[in-house]
């Protein structure tokens, strides 16, 4: 098992690299000149060349690359030009709101889309399962903007039930915290909880025709017992997968839910670093973004031997 | 126009186990009509947009800003003649006519959405035949294209927007085009891989068929059918990012009316006039949804295999 990790673990940073390389390589492969349009239209020819130094883009590309990588696995993700401060310093102060934001989603999402996956295979061709699939087809259609100006609408402004938009730190009191989390969750849910009610659907009536579902329905289990222990256990592995593959999704919708609803998280910060082209910010984003994707991808293959003891590395 | 040009050449499909009959299943398939039907609406809607009663899509009127829907108003034209015209979706912050630009907006989004599903689908195709056949390349190939996908699209797409100087269509097109392929190069390069130990494939190759030749007429028919469904599926999510891209103020400049553009140009506002979101919205939504359908059907239809596993 030790060894499966490290060899799994071993198997992403190949993966990081090629990723580092080639949001290395997009700045430096741009017909255009990346030094003149972070100058802007107005700069002179020396601001540019000023930039390029600061850049370091007069150097042959290898040793950018090599100067650019060892800065960042040292910790240092460069000064962006924008906000002038260090990138660090600025993902830092972002990264609460976004976390809250995405923690809250999983879970809303987990706990809505599991139960209704699973209940519309138990009730296969009813109109649950219709309702289920029709919104799983819908989640997906339907913007993730819309729907949160949807709820914006009805809950914030008709209803008048909670805070439009905003966010508010943890530290100055949980109520307000989570108050101005929910609806921002919600909406952020919606394609989330299409993907996995649908998976949930399909893997579990994979499992219902099973000899040890019969086997568990004769020996006069509940049916309850028999969804949740026989059902959904070994229907888990699927599940599992797509919610660690969501997370893509996730963190899309995440740069579009932060600017409908002014977060002050990182997506909001990766639409403002693309407007002002802050291409520090955005490499540095970017990295973050696709180190967590593949990192929560690691952990979900590591999970499968907890979710079914027959796998075994 | 898919369905009939995949019509007249699957009786020459070498795979043996479609079902007679892609275009009867199809049209059994209640999703894949409406679904149809509804993207030719959207598309002759886009295409008839001047005629539908509509103005300039740019014309700003200082004087008619952010008008509710149904606001009616009279232009009077140079030689003295007045006309009459109700703003049905409303006006917004600039006074342009909110009817005017969705309507006219369909055209962009499904412009995007068909070029850059034939593109992805093209290059995807290209690189997944050359990834499958040519051995040796296909461990570099497939490293960058886990790369690429190991970025979510839309942080990809975006960082590719920020590149050019004020986005045009062609930057959002590359942009959007870019996250797309890997995904067509993997399902390409796996249909690659099991059709070559196809005893037929394997015949071929024994009486000595070219491997360009081999490419063509067994494998790339092959792919016909899966392509079709990623392809609308793409189209789909393509439209979806664009207006993403729009909405966060980073497409197509602001001044084309874009679905996303109208719904960015809205955001302000959104409070006391929420019609500048939610037209275009339900246009948006309405399309992706139709799309979606058609290729959930047509996945049915086409792919029986896949169809049973989803």
């Amino acid at each position: 098992m030790l060894g499966y990790i490290l060899r799994r673990l071993a198997a992403t940073i190949p993966v990081m690299l090629i990723v580092a390389v080639l949001v290395f390589l997009m700045l430096r492969l741009t017909p255009s000149d990346p030094a003149a349009i972070i100058a802007g239209d107005n700069a002179n020819t020396e601001q540019v060349e000023d930039i390029r130094r600061r850049l370091g883009l007069d150097q042959p590309i290898l040793t950018q690359f090599v100067i650019w990588m060892s800065e960042i696995l040292r910790g240092n993700l460069g000064e962006s030009f924008f906000f002038k401060k260090q990138v660090v310093e600025l993902i830092a102060d972002r990264i609460e709101p976004t976390l809250s934001l995405a923690l809250f989603t999983i879970l809303i999402a987990i706990l809505v889309a599991v139960p209704l996956g699973t209940l519309a295979a138990y009730r296969h061709g009813t109109w649950i399962d219709r309702f289920v699939m029709g919104f799983s087809v819908l989640g997906f259609s339907v913007p993730v903007f819309v729907v949160g100006y949807l709820l914006i609408y009805v809950f914030a402004i008709e209803l008048n039930w909670l805070p439009v938009q905003g966010y508010q730190r943890f530290s100055t009191g949980v109520g307000g915290w989570a108050q101005r989390l929910i609806l921002p969750s919600l909406t952020l849910s919606v394609i989330y909880v299409a993907l996995i009610a649908r998976i949930t659907r399909t893997s579990v009536l994979e499992v219902m025709n099973e000899d040890y579902i019969r086997a568990a329905r004769a020996k006069g289990q509940t049916e309850g017992k028999v969804l949740v222990r026989h059902a959904l256990a070994n229907a888990a592995v699927p599940i599992v997968t797509v919610i660690g593959l969501g997370i893509a999704l996730l963190i899309g919708g995440v740069v579009v839910t932060e600017s409908v609803y002014t977060i002050p998280g990182l997506g909001r910060l990766t639409v403002d670093a693309v407007l002002a082209r802050d291409y520090p910010t955005i490499q540095a984003v970017i990295l973050l973004f696709s180190l967590v994707y593949v990192i929560i991808n690691l952990l979900v293959d590591l999970a499968y031997t907890f979710f079914d003891p027959r796998i075994r590395y | 126009m898919t369905i009939d040009a995949l019509q007249t050449e699957s009786p020459g499909v070498a795979s043996g186990s479609r079902p007679a009959g892609v275009w009867a299943t199809s049209v059994r398939n209640r999703g894949v009509v409406a679904g149809a039907l509804f993207v030719l609406f959207i598309a002759a809607i886009g295409v008839l947009a001047p005629l539908l009663g509509t103005l300039d899509p740019a014309e700003i009127n200082p004087a008619f800003r952010n008008k509710k829907p149904g606001m009616e108003r009279t232009m009077r034209a140079d030689d003295g003649t007045e006309t009459r015209m109700v703003h049905r979706f409303g006006t917004d912050t600039l006074g342009r006519d909110v009817y005017s630009r969705t309507l006219y907006g369909a055209r962009v989004s499904l412009l995007i959405g068909v070029t850059v599903a034939v593109i992805s689908v093209f290059v995807g195709l290209v690189v997944g035949l050359i990834a499958g056949y040519v051995r040796w390349l296909d461990g570099f190939i497939m490293r960058i294209m886990d790369g690429l996908m190991a970025i979510p699209a839309i942080l990809l797409a975006m960082g590719v927007v920020s590149l050019t100087r004020g986005a045009g269509l062609l930057a959002v097109i590359i942009a959007i085009v870019i996250p797309e392929i890997p995904r067509v190069v993997r399902l390409v390069r796996s249909i690659v891989l099991s059709i070559r130990e196809e005893p037929y494939v394997e015949a071929a190759i024994t009486v000595g068929t070219p491997t360009v030749l081999l490419l063509i007429r067994h494998v790339l028919p092959n792919t016909v059918a899966p392509l079709i469904v990623q392809g609308t599926f793409i189209c789909a999510s393509a439209i979806l990012i664009e207006a993403i891209l729009s909405f966060l103020g980073i497409g197509i400049p602001s001044e084309t009316p874009t679905w996303g553009n109208i719904m960015a140009e809205g955001r302000s506002l959104f409070r006391v006039y929420p019609h500048n979101i939610f037209y275009p919205g339900v246009f948006l939504a309405l399309t992706i949804l139709a799309i979606n359908m058609l290729g959930d059907g047509l996945r049915d239809a086409l792919d029986p295999r896949f169809a049973k596993r989803l």
